[in-house]
């Protein structure tokens, strides 16, 4: 399960924002994690709850942005939803698709006091 | 209170020290392969044929990654080239420090051509975990579902090489290898794909002079 390690690897990047910022109390964190990611959410949130439970940043949130899989058409430019990993372009069938989201796995920000 | 905003990728840390193992590797001129895969696909069976069918061309070097035991390690190292085993404990994957670690060890190997790197067998986890390499491969077996790009897409759409290995049991099992072939394809139109059989040898040419292909091309 690496949703443990990814955790880890949040926390790290969350210890040291707050020492940059001089806060002291974590409220939020918000994530983005695409559908074309190894991130199961709710696998996450678990080790995240787990993770901080008895420390200084015990009761944080985690607020998770799921990002669908989207792409661009390069022959007739439309943008949309890519269902079911389909590489057509619903409006003209054109086969060059370009993958514009759905691989995210961004931390956004936080929020502390 | 206050908002911080960071925008960063979560695993920016594992991509940083990635990046760091990829300039070792460049400036050494090493191609290096994560070799993926579940339990029991062939990974270790495709070192075994792709080793003694490349190692009279270029130096190769394998870091073998388990959870626990070193017996892949010495199943590779019977072919006589350096073999590292790096066991991960409970982790599931190898990330880009494991293999930071090991580079002191593959440079005292000399001028090695080619990195071979096993990964932990495991679809989910080590998709999301570059170590620095130049190509990943992903194993796939006839013995598995065809349907299994679509369940674990992420390993397939981050992969560079499928290797549907097993053929030689087509027909003994339902799997229909134009499906998985076209299944992968639908997640990753780019994957080159290979057909191999690590028992009996079948397309292990093919797949190693691509491999060659692809470590002049790498050096140019």
């Amino acid at each position: 399960m690496h949703e443990l390690s990814i955790t880890r690897s949040m926390l790290e990047v969350v210890a040291r924002e707050m020492k940059k910022s001089g806060v002291k109390r974590l409220k939020k964190v918000s994530i983005r994690v695409g559908e074309l990611t190894a991130v199961e959410p709710d696998a996450l949130r678990f080790c995240f709850d787990e993770s901080i439970k008895g420390t200084p940043l015990e009761g944080a949130a985690l607020d998770i942005e799921n990002v669908p899989l989207s792409g661009k058409c390069d022959r007739c430019g439309t943008e949309f939803r890519i269902e079911a990993f389909s590489n057509a372009c619903p409006k003209c069938g054109g086969n060059d698709i370009e993958r514009t989201a759905g691989t995210e796995l961004d931390i956004i920000s936080i929020e502390a006091v | 209170m206050h908002e911080i905003l960071i925008e960063e990728k979560i695993l920016s840390r594992n991509n940083e020290i990635a990046s760091g193992n990829r300039a070792f590797f460049k400036e050494r001129k090493i191609f290096a392969v994560n070799v993926v895969s579940s339990p029991g696909a062939g990974k270790t069976a495709l070192l075994e044929r792709a080793v003694p069918a490349l190692k009279d061309r270029v130096a190769i070097a394998v870091v073998e990654g388990d959870l626990a035991t070193d017996l892949d390690a010495k199943r590779v190292g019977r072919f006589g080239v350096p073999v590292r085993q790096i066991t991960t404990g409970r982790a599931c994957h190898l990330d880009a420090h494991n293999i930071s670690h090991v580079l002191p060890w593959v440079e005292e190997q000399g001028a090695v051509g080619l990195l071979l790197m096993e990964n932990v067998g495991n679809m989910v986890c080590p998709a999301e975990y570059d170590l620095g390499e130049a190509l990943r491969l992903v194993v796939m077996s006839v013995a598995e579902g065809d349907d299994k790009p679509l369940k674990y897409p992420a390993i397939f759409s981050s992969s560079d090489v499928l290797v549907l290995n097993k053929i030689d049991l087509l027909g003994h099992t339902d799997f229909d290898i134009e499906r998985a072939r076209s299944n992968a394809l639908r997640i990753n139109p780019y994957l080159k794909v290979f057909e191999t059989s690590c028992r009996t040898g079948e397309g292990i040419d093919r797949l190693c002079a691509f491999l060659e292909g692809e470590m002049i091309r790498a050096k140019k």
